[in-house]
């Protein structure tokens, strides 16, 4: 008798429980990504499914990581926050934590441990590069090129980019010097584990841009991912860098006569963050859909869309084919061990701090 | 008809009855009712002027509000600073009795550790380190790693104290030592059910000429508990700054008088600390410990340069120079940029609008010379870009003048040009030119042919008849005529290309870019708002020393839009 009215005393409290919880979330959701076929992989991956096991929720989509950084700090200035999640890269999660804008969290509260039990904070490891930063994949920044006009010798390593006589004609670079003067450095004889101790130095940074110098008539400088990958199909440039993901697309999905090289790729996160101030029920609605949508098998499916490597590390074995084309998507991850051979990765701490005092340089020299 | 001089009729207030009133009396001028006209006057067209304003208010509170409002709140930036002064009240004040020259004195270290440490608990820190970065390299992470350093220091007192007595990391035992009795019996009494608002920490009387920089730190503490965080005062423990403290009051006084609550406590740790073994740290050695960089005098020179709370480092970053110690100075070469940013800007929205006026002129003339049938149909593909996308324009272009464009292609295809020399029309400053010309350019035509529509035919007749050529009758007679149409379309068509922005990130390549293009970057990739802000009012004062100079010159009476 005891047991009965306690076992039916601590169901209704769970129900009860469970009913407040339902209710105490908001029943609409706005996410901030970058539009594109990126977008529509986080549609296809995370917030489909999710719609399909909440009906209730609506979710909108804002197609403006670009200018995230800006506009969040105008809306938290303005004190009305419209933005539950918010798309953006790892450097650019790290400026909005330290200004305040993006919300702290606790990896294993918040995020789903691996299938096999390894906690969240484990399973993506050194990706959480900011106390702020969600991670969800990882790309990589690198190098395609015309196989018709580079000749018999298709380039093999990122020096090409600046070997004019192997391969002449217009490159196309990033309108920016990271990246950029981590390559000039590299091709001008550096190793590689001294890239960023040089180019701490005004010396090493004016090396850079002398290497960049030789190059600087035949570069045309894009700043939008979508400008290289036209380029290299109008036979604007031979060669230019891009997103990997861009490459993919240009050279298995339209058939363009493109190559990639994978030698040197610069491996850059991308993920979530959440902003500051938002109110509770919408707070714990977005809490509920990074739960669901990091998770293993959710990171893992968005590979099927797009060829970005999924940020845990129990989602790699995970990947399968493309959605549409069928083929395996595994050997297109930038972090395949065939790819990854000679890698760097985006030095967030080096460019936070030196970021505004090289792109002064790097601007006034391309300005000249 | 009756004359004010004529002799009375009527009796009462009339108007000539008040006017012979007036003259007799020799006052003011009196209206009817017998107030003096001037003032009833006056009040009638304050009413009137009142009434007008009130039917303008909506509008001129809204322009108020929602445009010169936020434009003037962006510009107003470019001078504040209150960022570094409100974060590091204690080390900037400290700061400015520092003459700048070698190394700070060990209190700027002592100030800057409570700042610091306080800023970390509210995650300031960052956010000034951020804007630190701007004029020093470095400061960004320099501050992100003191944030997480400073504990270090702490910990050592922290632990001691606690090793000592348990009581030290207790909440309760501390507000009986730091608070006001009064004060703690209502805070236990609301802490019972949390109800309303949590009283206002209050120090005790007298502890802060005992334990001064504890009294300080603490009550810091009491605060962010209370206010920011919203926590129960009785169930958080000190953090260590309050420990660090308590260490230097010690170390500086002695407490064997003491006979407040929690004597034996206090002065137990008074002579701990008094003792060999107690460990300390310098404020100099732990600030080492964390970053090298703390021990160069940089940093704490641009904190002193950038201590007051309105700066001139904004506008003068965005002229090409730098705030030093020595005061204002050229930055070196290879960082000048907005200089020949601001000029090129100016160069090229006067090429562009010299070739909006080449191109539309001859336009507009025809437009306004047609019958209306065709001259609607013309009108038509003139306004026809209007109704694209500003993208789908300049992607156009791009397609025309790239390398393998159809502008190239055919000329390489008739022989003009050779397959391997193809010309660079594009990422250049030629190609925006083109197409900002071609953007812009039914903003020259729209003026243009309002006012040339408006030119009666018959003066050129007559012209004609009398004698004069062509070109005579064109230059001397119908010309002048159109000037106003030219002056306004300059106007517009300067003014917008003077901060357009979107078309030469697209086309202009590195020589084609605007200072529009930085301003842009500032705001949205740095998140330097000071320096877009300096850079968007230098050029909103170009703008209107240029337009008075225009005014000056053409006149702006001269300028008709229809």
């Amino acid at each position: 008798m005891k047991l009965t009215k306690t076992l039916m005393a601590s169901t209704a409290l769970t129900v009860a429980a469970g009913a407040v919880a339902a209710q105490d979330m908001a029943d609409s959701m706005t996410l901030v990504s970058w539009g594109g076929a990126y977008q529509a992989s986080q549609d296809n991956a995370y917030a489909k499914p999710y719609a399909e096991m909440h009906p209730e929720v609506s979710i909108a989509w804002d197609e403006s990581s670009n200018e995230a950084v800006a506009k969040l700090r105008a809306m938290n200035e303005a004190g009305n926050i419209t933005w539950d999640l918010v798309d953006v890269v790892a450097a650019d999660a790290m400026r909005l934590c330290d200004e305040g804008l993006a919300m702290e969290y606790d990896p294993d509260d918040l995020l789903a441990e691996a299938p096999d039990g390894t906690s969240a904070e484990d399973d993506f490891g050194d990706m959480i590069v900011s106390d702020c930063f969600i991670p969800q994949i990882v790309y990589s920044t690198t190098v395609g090129y015309r196989t018709d006009l580079v000749g018999d010798t298709a380039p093999t390593d990122i020096c090409a980019i600046f070997d004019l006589e192997a391969y002449p004609g217009k490159r196309s670079l990033e309108k920016r010097p990271i990246n950029n003067m981590e390559w000039a450095l590299y091709c001008d004889g550096v190793a590689k584990d001294e890239i960023y101790d040089v180019l701490e130095t005004p010396e090493g940074q004016d090396q850079a841009l002398a290497k960049l110098d030789t190059i600087k008539d035949n570069v045309v400088w894009w700043s939008a991912g979508a400008d290289t990958p036209q380029l290299l199909a109008d036979g604007e440039v031979v060669m230019g860098s891009t997103y990997n993901g861009r490459l993919f697309s240009v050279i298995e999905e339209q058939d363009q006569p493109v190559g990639m090289l994978w030698d040197m790729q610069v491996f850059d996160l991308d993920g979530w963050i959440i902003p500051t101030g938002l109110p509770e029920d919408r707070l714990a609605r977005v809490k509920d859909f990074v739960k669901f949508a990091t998770d293993t098998q959710r990171l893992a499916d968005q590979a099927k869309y797009i060829s970005y490597g999924p940020a845990r590390q129990s989602s790699a074995p995970l990947v399968g084919q493309h959605e549409e084309l069928g083929i395996d998507m595994a050997p297109h991850m930038p972090t395949d061990p065939e790819n990854a051979a000679n890698t760097l990765l985006y030095n967030y701490e080096f460019w936070a701090d030196y970021r505004d005092d090289i792109d002064a340089k790097f601007q006034a020299w391309l300005a000249q | 008809m009756s004359d004010a001089t004529g002799p009375d009729t009527f009796d009462g207030p009339t108007p000539d009855n008040a006017l012979r009133q007036a003259k007799k009396t020799s006052g003011p001028m009196l209206a009817a009712d017998g107030t003096p006209l001037k003032k009833s006057l006056s009040r009638a067209l304050r009413r009137q002027k009142m009434r007008a304003l009130m039917l303008i208010a909506p509008l001129l509170l809204f322009v108020l509000v929602t445009f010169i409002a936020p434009i003037a709140d962006m510009l107003f930036r470019s001078v504040e600073n209150q960022i570094v002064s409100e974060t590091l009240p204690l080390t900037t004040e400290e700061l400015g009795n520092w003459d700048g020259q070698g190394m700070p004195p060990e209190a700027a270290f002592e100030a800057a550790y409570y700042d610091i440490f306080l800023a970390a608990e509210r995650k300031q820190h960052t956010r000034l380190g951020t804007r630190l970065n701007y004029e020093l390299t470095g400061a960004s992470s320099l501050f992100r790693k003191s944030g997480r350093g400073l504990d270090d220091i702490g910990e050592v007192y922290q632990d001691q104290f606690e090793d000592l007595d348990e009581n030290w990391d207790e909440a309760l035992p501390w507000l009986e030592l730091m608070g006001d009795p009064d004060w703690l019996a209502e805070q236990q009494e609301w802490a019972a059910d949390e109800d309303g608002r949590q009283p206002r920490f209050e120090l005790r009387d007298g502890i802060e000429e005992i334990l001064p920089t504890t009294a300080r730190e603490f009550a810091a503490f009491a605060r962010f508990q209370q206010v920011e965080d919203q926590k129960n005062l009785l169930e958080e423990e000190p953090w260590s700054a309050v420990h660090t403290a308590l260490y230097t009051d010690l170390a500086a006084g002695d407490m064997s008088s003491y006979s407040g609550p929690r004597a034996d406590m206090l002065q137990a740790a008074d002579a701990l600390v008094a003792s060999p073994e107690f460990e300390t740290v310098s404020f100099l050695d732990g600030f080492e410990e964390i970053d090298e960089d703390w021990m160069e005098p940089p940093i704490w020179q641009t904190i002193k340069l950038y201590s007051p709370n309105y700066t001139s480092g904004y506008f003068l970053n965005s002229v090409d120079m730098q705030l030093t110690p020595e005061g204002a100075e050229a930055r070196p070469d290879n960082e000048r940029i907005y200089m020949l940013l601001f000029k090129r800007t100016l160069f090229m929205s006067m090429v562009i609008t010299f070739s909006c006026i080449l191109l539309g002129y001859p336009v507009a003339y025809i437009l306004s010379n047609l019958p209306m049938r065709s001259a609607n149909l013309l009108m038509i593909l003139v306004l026809l870009p209007f109704w694209t996308s500003l993208l789908v324009r300049t992607s156009a272009w791009k397609v025309m003048l790239q390398q393998q464009g159809v502008i190239n292609d055919v000329l390489v295809w008739i022989g003009l040009v050779a397959d391997d020399s193809r010309l660079t029309m594009i990422n250049n400053q030629f190609g925006t030119i083109v197409a900002m010309t071609h953007i812009l350019l039914p903003f020259m035509i729209l003026p243009m042919y309002s006012v040339m529509s408006t030119i009666p035919p018959s003066y050129v007749r007559a012209a004609k008849s009398l004698g004069a050529t062509n070109w005579t009758t064109f230059w001397r007679v119908y010309f002048p005529q159109s000037i106003p149409g030219i002056g306004a379309g300059s106007i517009l068509v300067f003014i917008l290309s003077i901060g357009y922005y979107i078309t030469p990130e697209i086309v202009g390549g590195t020589t084609g870019t605007f200072i529009s293009n930085r301003i842009a970057y500032h705001i949205s990739s740095s998140l330097n708002w000071g320096l877009a802000a300096a850079l968007g009012t230098i050029l909103l004062a170009v703008v209107l020393i240029l337009y008075w100079a225009y005014d000056r010159i053409v006149g702006i009476d001269n300028v008709k839009l229809g």
